[in-house]
């Protein structure tokens, strides 16, 4: 048939393509020119998606808000990234008087380069990973735990009280996130048996008739896509969990003294880190770039896996679109106390599922444990809290 | 040797001289970092995938974050006017220079026995898992034990202290 | 071009010796505790070095004790910068020279 060969090259045109290239260069150079081309690929790809999320993002917020959003510079306002890049570029690079320079010149670096690193072992489409890790998923929240340091480094250098409050409030939020992200990733490795991302999407590759085996569609994995999904929207800063750059209280949190260029590294690498944990949501618990339904195993691996990424972006501009901001002790208080414990229950929950056997009987008893889990934590016990006046302890 | 190896282990040493002289604490944390992921590309230089990146996970996202908290809620980013070294820098100096001499030494002197590299061993995340609830299963449950004793009681010795009422 | 293991093991001394004398240099109890931290790091260095190196890696011996000690080291890390912070609100300094009172 020839459109199945068809769609098996367009499956396969990056390689192709790579192939092709490389194939100008001496035999000795070729996989080094292979590997760095699978680079340039990703440093060039997010960045302009990051170019065309903002837009979509500022058109998407503007409609959610009843008005139109950046409509002036090119077609329907799609050139507006092109005008903000040029304006970031030509801005004046304004450095506090008072600040480390040293410090404050590494910190967006630092930044942009460990989010990068992440999307290394993210598979992309079918046997599209650049370094196929052993162990890809800890490679993933090592990269994402130095990101942490950036932000202090950004915060504290620029000697400024609410570059520091900002960085505190980053630090302590995604710490505290972190670690409810960490174990909700453990349950996936749990039933898959790997830490390698490339394994863990194989694991979910099957279909019983046309559904596919996704971990989202097993109570445990439905329960660990939601706590993801928080602590993800919390890990990348995003609204309602953007208090660390709140602007009615800190003006922009960690990045106020950044200006031009440098404050153009600092967003950029937060859309990055944006997509990388889309990446990684996807993989995790809704089948990377296996297609949804049997019969459209046709379409290009890679176009699924990038569908999926710009749905739960959807989603991310959806909710700042739609929820206020938290408050910081509102933050804390339902990290520690509400989606810790049941991340840890979820453990236990996967680790039932895991030795109940294939049959109807752990699908009741481990959704009937995360539902009362879930109504007794959430609906009962924050029903006797007293939402009352806050206290200030140390402003009084 | 490999010029790789040169570079990280400059860069491991270049970071923990830096940590151990520089007098602004923040820079000296920092300076440690490094040092932290100079070791974790030497781990991964030992084909030692799983350790590099949990020394990554550990040091730079834990213990350096925990460090710079600690400075900062000590007020130790103002670098103190008496001074960074203290008053027995000497003696330290030298009990310093002293170990190094013995290390340096013996490896030195075993130069001969030492074991050159063979192929390198394949240490998967598998084989590390069954080892850990395999023949270490025992150790893995007293560290988890450990960190939760070692969790709560850092949370308790950092509590803030009740005013307690004058004798 | 591989690296013999004198190479890395002398890395190892050499870290070891640096953290020893920040422990011992610096007055600073913050940095007392790096300086513990690197000496630590040196000794796992050591650990993986001859795991690679020597007879048995397959039984995964010196790995699993570096593992153990990354984990232990992050609780005393943790402990320690507790104690710190405890003692400098009791004694509102982290300076070691001044710390030589057992009366608090």
């Amino acid at each position: 048939m020839v459109s199945t060969s068809f769609f098996t090259a367009l499956d396969r045109i990056f390689f192709l393509l790579r192939d092709w290239l490389v194939g100008f260069l001496p035999v000795a150079l070729r996989p080094a020119a292979g590997v760095l081309l699978g680079v340039i690929a990703i440093v060039a790809v997010f960045p302009g998606f990051f170019a065309l999320t903002t837009v979509f993002e500022r058109k998407g917020l503007g409609r959610m808000q009843n008005r139109l959003g950046p409509n002036r510079v090119g077609p329907f306002g799609f050139f507006q990234p092109v005008a903000d890049g040029i304006k970031a570029l030509t801005k004046e690079d304004v450095v506090p008087y008072r600040s480390d320079r040293i410090v404050h010149f590494l910190a967006p670096l630092v930044l942009v380069v460990t989010v990068f690193l992440g999307f290394a072992v993210l598979p992309m489409g079918r046997n599209m990973v650049l370094a196929d890790m052993d162990a890809g998923l800890l490679f993933f929240f090592a990269m994402g735990a130095a990101t942490e340091l950036s932000i202090f480094m950004a915060g504290w250098s620029s000697h400024n009280k609410y570059s520091l409050l900002g960085a505190m409030r980053g630090i302590a939020q995604m710490i505290s996130y972190e670690v409810v992200l960490l174990l909700s990733a453990v349950s996936v490795v749990m039933i898959g048996g790997s830490l390698s991302l490339s394994k863990i999407v194989e694991a979910q590759n099957s279909y019983s008739g046309v559904f596919p085996h996704w971990y989202i569609f097993t109570p445990w994995g439905f329960a660990g896509f939601v706590v993801f999904a928080i602590a993800a929207t919390a890990e990348t800063n995003r609204s309602p969990f953007d208090l660390p750059e709140g602007e009615s209280e800190l003006v922009a949190g960690y990045h106020t003294e950044y200006s031009g260029f440098k404050f153009a590294l600092f967003f950029l690498g937060e859309y990055l880190a944006m997509f990388s944990i889309s990446g990684l949501g996807t993989t995790l618990f809704l089948g990377g770039w296996s297609a949804p339904l049997s019969f459209f195993d046709f379409v290009p691996s890679w176009i699924w896996f990038f569908g999926k990424v710009m749905l739960s972006i959807f989603v991310f501009i959806w909710m700042r679109g739609t929820l206020p901001r938290l408050r910081q002790d509102q933050l804390m208080n339902f990290a520690w106390k509400f989606v810790l414990p049941f991340t840890l229950l979820n453990l236990f929950v996967t680790a039932l599922w895991r030795f109940l056997g294939e049959g109807w009987l752990r699908w009741a008893v481990c959704s009937a444990i995360l539902v009362a889990a879930w109504a007794l934590m959430g609906r009962v016990g924050m029903r006797r809290k007293h939402f009352g006046p806050r206290s200030y302890r140390y402003a009084e | 040797m490999s010029p790789i190896f040169y570079i990280l282990a400059a860069v491991t040493l270049g970071g923990g001289l830096a940590a151990v002289l520089l007098r602004q604490l923040v820079h000296a944390a920092l300076a440690a970092t490094v040092a932290f992921a100079g070791l974790a590309l030497l781990y991964l230089q030992l084909d030692a995938q799983f350790v590099g990146f949990a020394q990554v996970l550990v040091y730079i996202g834990a213990v350096a974050i925990l460090i710079v908290f600690a400075i900062l809620l000590t007020r130790g980013s103002e670098v103190p006017k008496d001074g960074v070294f203290s008053r027995t820098w000497a003696v330290g100096l030298v009990v310093a220079a002293a170990v190094f001499a013995v290390l340096g030494w013996a490896v030195l002197a075993s130069l001969r026995a030492l074991p050159l590299a063979e192929a390198a061993p394949a240490a998967t995340v598998h084989e590390i898992g069954v080892a850990l609830v395999g023949r270490y299963v025992l150790p893995l449950e007293i560290v988890g034990l450990l960190l939760t004793a070692a969790t709560v009681g850092a949370v308790i010795v950092a509590l803030h202290e009740k005013e307690r009422p004058k004798q | 071009m591989t690296t013999p293991l004198a190479g890395y093991l002398l890395v190892a001394a050499l870290l070891f010796a640096i953290g020893l004398a920040g422990a011992l240099v610096r007055r600073n109890a913050i940095l007392v505790l790096i300086g513990i931290e690197l000496m630590l790091n040196a000794a796992n260095l050591n650990l993986i070095a001859f795991w690679r190196y020597g007879p048995h890696p397959e039984r995964l011996t010196g790995m699993m004790f570096a593992i153990f000690s990354i984990a232990v080291a992050a609780a005393e890390a943790a402990v320690g910068l507790g104690l710190v912070i405890a003692i400098h609100r009791h004694t509102n300094t982290t300076d070691l020279d001044k710390m030589n009172r057992m009366k608090g």
